[in-house]
């Protein structure tokens, strides 16, 4: 899907002379890798925290100390990158996982001017501390608030849910989805996690509310998100968009090779024109 | 005169050696204890002592970012705001070298030694905002090429435009030094590199604007729009234009040693024509402001708190000086251009504000409000500069003349 992006970036990089040096590599492609994601399911999460704590051991980070309560919305921060949190809704209370969406066309990934959050073939967005130079414009950019940054360090890191890309690589499950004894996190590819997502909705349509966050938040994410109630209730955000973020500055982007070709000869061409032109001193632009 | 042959550098320097010289010129000139100074100084070193506990603690140390709001006063106003300010280079440039409109040939040296400088403190200002700048150099060397991203744009930007600017203002180094075949190579390449420079320019002015087009939730509907990008250009010529007469005014006293009567007279008549061309622009930015405002349907937002907030940027600040200006390009009132400057100034101030900062997470439960130390680190910034410029106004022929060798060699 991000293809479009890609083709287009490559063409840029033909284009701006200040990029001819960076383009060899790129092209080798693994086939056949599908994206993956998780789907979760808040109709069967019992708010265990058994996902948090297994995170945090596997990433060493301390191991949350607060509990999921209603009415307190817990947010992940630079040590933790998954929170479950409680919430009063229409239908009793319902726990809701907050962590990375791991979105198909991530806006950090966009964002980012040194590939440090990159979306891997397999799904998982990543955050590659050799590259990273701490600007933070990933977090500025991210609609759903998740890249947590070290204020507190001479040498900060971005702490963010990674899909446990690492465990994936070694054909493990993501801790979360490994530890959860509720069944309700499921990892899979995302076509297969929307079809049993689907299926849910269909074989239990009472249970479920009609909707899978994530089909088409921000243009698709790897986290799929079920639910009894309206997402709202759930403290999800429900303002986003429906297309992808990096969309939102693709028009500028793709002006810059127009301007850069067009602005010099013009400007010359002006520059002529006016060159024996020494009375025009009242003037303006 | 064979010397000269071999050694670009020399000649006109009482015979004393280039490094003699340099040494010489080194040393302080001009009074030490002026107001100026004791007010500067210690603010300078405070946020050199401040830089050091941000590097050896980390960012959050010294300032009030949060996860919500990553980016505070030394992106919102060192940035994107100095960048504003330093637009007035590109457009000065533009007006002399491509428009041909001599009568402002005075200024061009002078603004783009302040353009040069902003762009080397004020984005330099950046690196301090950087959690891990020892990796900066990772989008410029090649491996890391992150083409997607507007950041990446800008950031490049900054770094070629200045060198292009170096390059504008390189032939004045050269007269300094009395370097004469360098001060001919160097300014054959003014042209090329005034066009590359506008060019640049266009790009990255709009390109700050464009770095929140993907914020768009988080910021107040009355400021976010997908013409950020065109309003920051449009917005950026009368806030350097603005700065070039605020800027003139004072250097122009400090400095009134250098000009001389001449020029001292030809400066209103500089800043007549300025201001025609400020309230030109901040009319067309004016309507475009109030096309989007239509366009994006806020009427309802009007009636708030954030609503009388854009009124006042946009009645106080945009449309009052606008008509200022109008009004003492009429009556030929030098005074009242530079008041319409400043609160244009003002007004810019406000809305990279209120685009990056205020504006920015409106509806959070707690804002972002600036620590002393960011102010502290930021006016430290600004002092340097001005410190900088005047080394260089001392002793360059930025606003006095060109040495007499330069005219008898055309």
């Amino acid at each position: 899907m991000s293809l479009g992006r890609r083709d287009f970036m490559k063409t840029l990089g033909l284009v701006s002379a200040t990029l001819t040096f960076g383009k060899a590599k790129a092209e080798q492609h693994k086939n056949n890798v599908e994206f993956h994601g998780i789907l979760y399911d808040s109709t069967r999460c019992i708010g265990c925290q058994s996902c948090e704590f297994a995170c945090a051991e596997v990433h060493n980070l301390p191991e949350p100390e607060d509990m999921p309560e209603a009415g307190v919305v817990r947010k992940t921060s630079e040590h933790s990158r998954i929170v479950i949190n409680a919430f009063d809704t229409t239908k009793g209370e319902v726990y809701a996982r907050q962590s990375c969406m791991h979105c198909n066309q991530p806006a950090c990934d966009a964002a980012c001017l040194t590939q440090a959050m990159h979306k891997t073939e397999e799904g998982p967005v990543i955050w590659r501390g050799d590259k990273c130079m701490g600007c933070r414009y990933c977090m500025v950019s991210c609609p759903f608030e998740i890249p947590k940054f070290e204020y507190h360090s001479a040498n900060p890191k971005i702490e963010k849910c990674t899909m446990c890309y690492e465990r994936i690589e070694e054909g493990k499950l993501p801790a979360c989805v490994e530890n959860c004894p509720a069944e309700a996190l499921m990892f899979g590819t995302r076509r297969e996690l929307l079809k049993e997502a689907r299926k849910r909705i269909v074989e239990n349509p009472d249970l479920y509310y009609d909707h899978i966050y994530g089909e088409q938040e921000a243009g698709g994410t790897g986290l799929l998100c079920l639910s009894p109630v309206p997402f709202n209730e759930l403290g999800f955000k429900t303002n986003l968009q429906n297309s992808s973020y990096p969309e939102l500055s693709k028009g500028f982007l793709y002006s810059v090779p127009s301007v850069f070709v067009l602005w010099p000869a013009l400007l010359l061409g002006i520059h002529e024109a006016t060159k024996n032109n020494n009375l025009k001193e009242e003037e303006n632009e | 005169m064979s010397n000269t042959a071999v050694y670009p550098v020399s000649v006109n320097n009482n015979g004393k050696s280039i490094w003699s010289f340099l040494r010489s010129e080194m040393k302080p000139k001009g009074k030490i204890f002026t107001p100026f100074n004791i007010i500067s100084f210690p603010i300078m070193i405070l946020g050199l002592v401040l830089i050091v506990i941000r590097f050896w603690k980390g960012i959050g140390s010294i300032t009030n970012l949060t996860q919500e709001v990553p980016w505070g006063l030394w992106i919102g106003f060192d940035v994107v705001t100095g960048v504003a300010f330093a637009g007035g280079a590109y457009v000065l440039t533009f007006m002399v070298y491509i428009l041909n409109m001599k009568k402002y040939h005075s200024l061009v040296k002078v603004t783009v030694l302040n353009g040069f400088l902003a762009y080397l403190f004020y984005a330099g200002a950046l690196l301090l905002d950087l959690g891990r700048p020892w990796h900066v150099i990772n989008p410029i060397i090649g491996n890391n090429f992150g083409t997607s991203s507007v950041l990446f744009l800008v950031a490049w930007h900054f770094l070629l435009y200045m060198i292009a600017e170096l390059i504008e203002f390189s032939p004045t180094i050269a007269e300094w030094l009395g370097a004469r075949r360098a001060r001919k190579i160097l300014s054959s390449m003014t042209l090329a590199a005034v066009i590359f420079g506008i060019t640049l320019s266009t790009l990255h002015q709009s390109g700050l604007g464009a770095l929140f087009l993907m914020a768009k939730e988080k910021i107040h509907p009355l400021w976010y729009s997908e013409f950020i990008p065109i309003l920051f250009f449009v917005s950026s010529i009368f806030a350097g234009l603005s700065m070039v007469i605020f800027e003139g005014s004072i250097t122009n006293r400090v400095f009134s040693n250098q000009l001389t009567e001449k020029s001292h007279k030809e400066h209103d008549r500089i800043l007549h024509g300025l201001a025609k061309i400020c309230a030109g622009t901040m009319f067309a930015y004016f309507f475009l402001k109030v096309l989007v405002f239509i366009h994006g349907q806020h009427w309802n937002l009007i009636n708030t708190g954030y609503g009388y907030w854009y009124l006042l940027e946009m009645i106080g600040f945009v449309l009052l000086p606008m008509m200022l200006f109008f009004y003492s390009y009429r009556k030929n009132n030098i005074t009242m251009i530079k008041i319409a400057s400043i609160l244009t100034l003002l007004g810019i101030i406000l809305n990279r504000l209120n685009i990056s900062v205020i504006g920015f997470k409106w509806d959070a439960a707690v804002h972002y409000v600036p620590s002393w130390m960011e102010i502290a680190v930021t006016l430290a910034v600004i002092f340097t500069e001005i410190w900088i410029f005047r080394w260089v106004i001392r002793r360059m022929p930025v606003l006095r003349e060109s040495p007499s060798w330069v005219n008898e060699e055309k």
